[in-house]
């Protein structure tokens, strides 16, 4: 299990001045420059950005698969220098291993930390339950469809009870409806776990619905360009949201801002 | 194929509401997802597809046979060059137990080089995945021995070896060994770079990365690579007892050639490829059990789609 032990002014996530370059033979670019950005424990920070503005990047470095060039990212307090095991990644494409059941695939998690198997047997059994997978617990992953897929990335990204979870673009690749069912019902499992949770999306619908702070961030190299506090109570309803003019105003500002930092 | 999407596609699940997707695929039970079951055809619609897929090649090789057949019994060509099916029949039955005896050995040589080039290309090919330096190394090296053509170096490895069944063994490990580096390397690698950063965030070593992950991905490339190396590895065996051997298919056939025997080497053909097809049909076996998930052995449709 977790070792971590947050103490009250330990942030989830801090990233102070943070520059990532990759460096080639041939070429040299900045992927983020500047970025401070601070999640308190059980916020929902959502990050908006047009696309290659190094958002998934910034998800890489506080997981710690990828080293800063310049500044410094911790972790519940501690210094992140080599991959965090404090934490539960989602991509945009489920990657799941498509010989294994979507029970087995959710307890690969478990097998990898090497954590006591009846434990983590129950809480996939209620993972599942609580994603509405129920019923396809022996199905295999070319048997889901996309939407299903992504939901059982997610149980594998909860199942050791993560105290921070990132998600890159987790559901870019789905339609809209799918997409929203998605974000309601990832709204109520973060209100759930508690959990931190860094999401990064190029849709402002999604940043604003999901985040308690959405942060804009401009075209490569990407820096964070505002902070927008949503003021909307955690418990969202997704019609409810879409029609409440706070949404409106912010999804407003957050348009105008990428309309004005995009190059095109 | 048709039929074989029908009977899967029973009840497509193609929407994604949470609750009441799984609970309408269990409803209609039988063949959904949610007991993990696959529809299990009946033993007739079993016989029927394999008929299906039987009949036309049944058919061509039932017109060659007949063809073969009239040109020998007719006589258009001389019985020395092209036996009569009777007469090769004849000599199979006559001369079964020597036959056997040196299938046996040719057999015996084909799988023990089959067996070691398979692991020796394994390992090979794990080396060069996971070591920039052994990459650089080995496969140029590997490359280099591969356009060496083997039949040309039988002479040394009999020279080496003797007359037993080492070099042979050594060639068919030799000519086999290629296939199986490729496929594992391009197995090996691959991996969803995703995947990988996914294990190293669940704090797993190399090892249980490998076993895990990398591995299991990597077998459909790998048993495509083994199907072609155990049909290379039936050349390896042949050609060794070509150059020098006192037993074996290949000396069989050196013996009927120079005899003007063409029926003991029809009969020899006969076996030499029989032992190619039993060993490519237990590798495709092994291959159907190993990776029963892979794109490549399933029929059906999915489940769900969208």
């Amino acid at each position: 299990m977790s070792t971590a032990t947050p103490t009250l002014t330990d942030a989830a996530v801090d990233i102070t001045d943070l520059t990532v370059r990759f460096e080639s033979k041939r070429s040299r670019t900045t992927a983020v420059t500047n970025v401070s950005l601070r999640a308190e424990p059980g916020e929902f920070v959502t990050i908006v950005g047009p696309s290659g503005c190094g958002k998934s990047t910034l998800l890489k470095v506080v997981a710690g698969l990828v080293p800063p060039t310049g500044g410094a990212v911790s972790l519940l307090g501690r210094a992140v220098r080599r991959p965090q095991q404090d934490i539960g990644f989602v991509f945009q494409r489920p990657a799941l291993l498509e010989w294994r059941s979507v029970r087995k695939n959710i307890l690969l998690q478990a097998e990898m930390r090497g954590l006591d198997r009846s434990a983590a047997a129950r809480r996939a059994d209620e993972l599942i339950e609580l994603t509405g997978l129920t019923g396809f617990e022996k199905a295999l992953p070319h048997e889901l469809s996309g939407g299903m897929q992504q939901r059982v990335a997610l149980c594998r990204a909860l199942l050791h009870q993560p105290p921070v979870l990132l998600m890159d673009e987790p559901f870019g690749a789905l339609d809209a409806l799918t997409r929203e069912q998605l974000n309601t019902e990832l709204n109520r499992i973060w209100r759930d776990t508690g959990t931190t949770v860094l999401l990064v999306t190029h849709s402002i619908a999604e940043a604003v619905f999901l985040g308690t702070r959405v942060e804009v961030m401009s075209p490569r190299p990407g820096r964070i360009v505002r902070t927008f506090p949503v003021d909307i109570p955690p418990e969202r309803d997704y019609a409810q949201v879409m029609s409440d003019e706070r949404f409106d105003r912010l999804a407003t500002q957050i348009r105008g801002l990428l309309g004005a930092g995009a190059n095109h | 194929m048709p039929q074989r999407a029908a009977d899967r596609s029973a009840d497509p699940v193609t929407d994604d509401q949470p609750g009441a997707a799984p609970a309408a695929a269990l409803s209609t039970g039988g063949s959904s997802a949610g007991d993990g079951s696959r529809p299990v055809a009946g033993l007739g619609t079993r016989l029927a597809r394999l008929l299906d897929a039987l009949w036309r090649p049944a058919l061509l090789l039932a017109a060659l046979f007949a063809g073969w057949w009239f040109v020998a019994e007719r006589e258009y060509m001389p019985n020395y060059l092209v036996p009569t099916p009777g007469q090769v029949w004849e000599t199979m039955t006559e001369d079964w137990s020597f036959l056997m005896r040196n299938t046996y050995v040719t057999l015996y040589e084909t799988v023990l080089g089959f067996v070691l080039a398979a692991l020796l290309g394994l390992g090979t090919a794990i080396l060069i995945v996971y070591s920039r330096t052994m990459e650089k190394a080995v496969y140029p090296v590997v490359l280099f021995a591969q356009v060496i053509p083997k039949i040309a170096i039988a002479p040394l490895l009999v020279a080496w070896f003797g007359v037993g069944l080492t070099p042979k063994i050594v060639l068919a490990v030799l000519i086999a060994f290629f296939p199986v580096v490729i496929s594992g390397v391009a197995g090996l690698r691959s991996t969803d770079p995703e995947l990988l950063d996914l294990s190293a965030t669940m704090g797993a070593g190399p090892w249980k990365t490998f076993r895990k992950i990398r591995f299991p991905n990597a077998l459909p490339h790998l048993m495509s690579g083994l199907k072609v190396a155990v049909t290379l590895a039936v050349v390896g065996a042949v050609v060794g007892e070509f150059v020098g051997a006192e037993e074996g298919l290949g000396y069989v056939l050196l013996v009927a050639n120079g005899n003007l025997d063409a029926a003991l080497l029809f009969a020899d053909l006969f076996l030499m490829s029989l032992i190619g097809i039993v060993l490519f049909a237990v590798v495709e076996i092994a291959e159907a059990l190993l990776i029963p998930w892979h794109a490549s052995r399933r029929g059906g449709v999915p489940l769900a789609t969208s």
